[in-house]
């Protein structure tokens, strides 16, 4: 029970310095933290069906896409609010995500071939969005950029510092649902697929509509993030949005955080964005291209040979907030 | 075999491609009984066992529970039906904890996780493995993995339990110790039990009524003393010489 207040006091002290965090630092380290942030917020939408129910889903990219041109959309061509937009995007991902975990899973494609189908799905959209005129095809979707000094919450249209605490807020809350759904039964359930599920179902667990449960909570909590990528870039365009290198950045923080642990995909944002940012910052004098990404490659090769469990069960561990014997 | 049948199989067969694994078994096993199916290394227990927890279709035959129609039913919905069943190759939920592998089954009985929990930890005490409750269940040995096996099985509550072999690898006192707890089980909780076993002690020990199957077809059954003497046995078992001797 001791770790247990540790862990509380410990999530209590990481909250408090994140919401003062901006009140210290330039405008250009919050653009950093939002990076972040939104990296964080992805990595644990993802956790849900990947690190919990472990269904490898390599095409996560289509979720934010959908989120983000179901918000921008409705906003550019009728006005509605951002908050509307992401609720119809959260039911598209739902539907998408659920048709294509059914889909799979009824005709027990599953393991690697699930996650070739993910990414087929997530190229599919990417092209289909490609020759869709009315949202802007290859030329893309703008939205409008008004001043940035006054924060307008119900359009999101203000400041950084507004995307930072929503994005913050965000991340906190997919925090405590994640916290809450493991301590339930489905996430039990979840967890019981993901070690052995013939076990799972032997014990009674109906593992295709948990299966499909996982995926469509995961494509709606993504849609959301990427209704916020939508009014924090005011550009979409469908090569960059649906990019299959954003599905392989959206799984690199979870799994160099700890794949399936509550606070690993936060932990390996910062690690990986940070250790991105620095790489940006030392080539800029002399330029190698795809630095960047060398130094994700090799974070997780690292991580993969040295801690495969990732960061944080290690950090957990030395900061004595690890629960019981594990 | 007079008492209520409990589970009634009737005429179950399946052909793996060339080989017919299980050639129109019947058995029945009464409420609250323990009964035996054993036979030599590709008897068909296993299949048998299979066939009825809903891991495979049968090609014909019928499987009734109570006498509701089972057949054909996918693993969770014979679960929620009241089968209960270890696999011979144990399945851990290795990340979790043993309270945890168990509260997972707990949880087909109840929906409420400090009641399933609970009725978890009472399950593990039974077992032995309370002691155990909070490592995980990767770090166990192998007998208790076999241990957990089954009490992740009985914490679903179901009306009969399909065992198998979960002696398998258990020093002898073990094995005289899971005797007695289940046993017991079968005693006090009206529970009834199917095992596979080639563990003769254990089997002798429990059962009351044993079926042979030999390559795939029923070739004997009856009361422990009935189904030592009997030459198709000892044939199948040791050879014809045997049988003859």
């Amino acid at each position: 029970m001791r770790e247990t207040r540790r862990r509380a006091v410990a999530l209590a002290l990481f909250a408090v310095v994140m919401a003062l965090l901006p009140l210290f630092v330039s405008t250009y380290v919050v653009s950093v933290l939002i990076v972040v942030l939104f990296a964080a917020y992805f990595g644990q939408a993802w956790n849900i069906v990947t690190g919990f129910a472990g269904q490898l889903s390599l095409g996560h990219a289509l979720y934010v896409g959908l989120g983000a041109y179901a918000s921008a959309v409705l906003f550019v061509r009728f006005g509605l609010p951002p908050w509307l937009g992401m609720i119809a995007g959260m039911a598209i991902a739902a539907l998408v995500g659920s048709l294509i975990a059914a889909l799979s899973f009824r005709f027990s494609v599953t393991g690697v071939y699930f996650a070739l189908l993910t990414i087929a799905f997530n190229e599919f959209t990417r092209i289909l969005f490609d020759h869709f005129g009315w949202v802007g095809a290859t030329s893309g979707l703008f939205l409008p950029v008004a001043n940035r000094i006054r924060d307008d919450l119900l359009m999101l249209r203000g400041s950084p510092l507004m995307f930072y605490y929503c994005l913050l807020a965000l991340s906190l809350g997919a925090l405590g649902l994640s916290h809450f759904l493991l301590r339930r039964r489905i996430g039990y359930y979840w967890q019981a697929i993901r070690e052995d599920q013939e076990a799972a179902e032997a014990l009674g667990i109906d593992v295709f509509r948990y299966k499909v449960a996982a995926m469509a909570l995961s494509a709606a909590m993504t849609a959301v993030g990427g209704a916020f990528l939508a009014f924090y870039d005011n550009n979409l365009y469908p090569d960059t949005v649906f990019a299959i290198g954003r599905s392989v950045e959206i799984i690199t923080a979870p799994i160099i955080g700890g794949l399936g642990t509550l606070f690993g995909p936060i932990l390996g944002a910062f690690v990986l964005t940070t250790l991105g940012e620095a790489m940006t910052q030392v080539s800029s004098g002399f330029a190698i291209d795809g630095l960047k990404q060398w130094c994700y490659g090799a974070a997780l090769l690292l991580i993969v040979a040295l801690q495969p469990a990732g960061l944080w069960p290690w950090l957990e561990r030395r900061l004595g907030l690890a629960a019981g014997r594990r | 075999m007079s008492a209520t049948p409990l589970l009634e199989v009737e005429d179950l067969s399946k052909r793996f491609r060339g080989l017919q694994a299980v050639d129109s078994v019947s058995l029945t096993v009464p409420k609250g009984s323990i009964v035996a199916l054993i036979g030599p290394n590709g008897a068909g227990k296993t299949t048998t066992f299979n066939l009825i927890a809903g891991a495979i279709r049968p090609d014909s035959g019928r499987v009734r529970l109570d006498g509701a129609d089972i057949t054909g039913l996918r693993p969770d919905q014979a679960c929620h039906a009241g089968i209960g069943r270890t696999f011979q190759l144990v399945k851990p939920f290795g990340a979790l904890s043993v309270l945890e592998n168990v509260t997972v089954g707990a949880l087909r009985a109840s929906a409420d996780m400090a009641t399933a929990r609970r009725s978890a930890m009472a399950i593990l005490e039974r077992l032995g493995l309370a002691d155990k409750a909070d490592i995980p269940a990767k770090s166990l040995t192998l007998p208790e993995r076999k241990r957990l096996e089954t009490a992740r099985a009985l914490a679903t509550k179901p009306k009969i339990l399909l065992l198998d072999e979960v002696m398998a690898g258990l020093r002898p006192t073990e094995i005289d110790a899971m005797v007695t707890t289940f046993a017991d089980l079968a005693r006090e909780s009206g529970i009834a039990i199917l095992l596979t076993e080639h563990v003769m002690r254990a089997v002798m020990a429990l059962a009351e009524h044993i079926i042979v199957l030999h390559h795939g077809q029923k070739i004997c059954e009856g009361t422990p003393q009935q189904v030592s003497r009997d030459p198709a046995v000892l044939e199948c078992y040791l050879g014809t010489a045997a049988a003859h001797a």
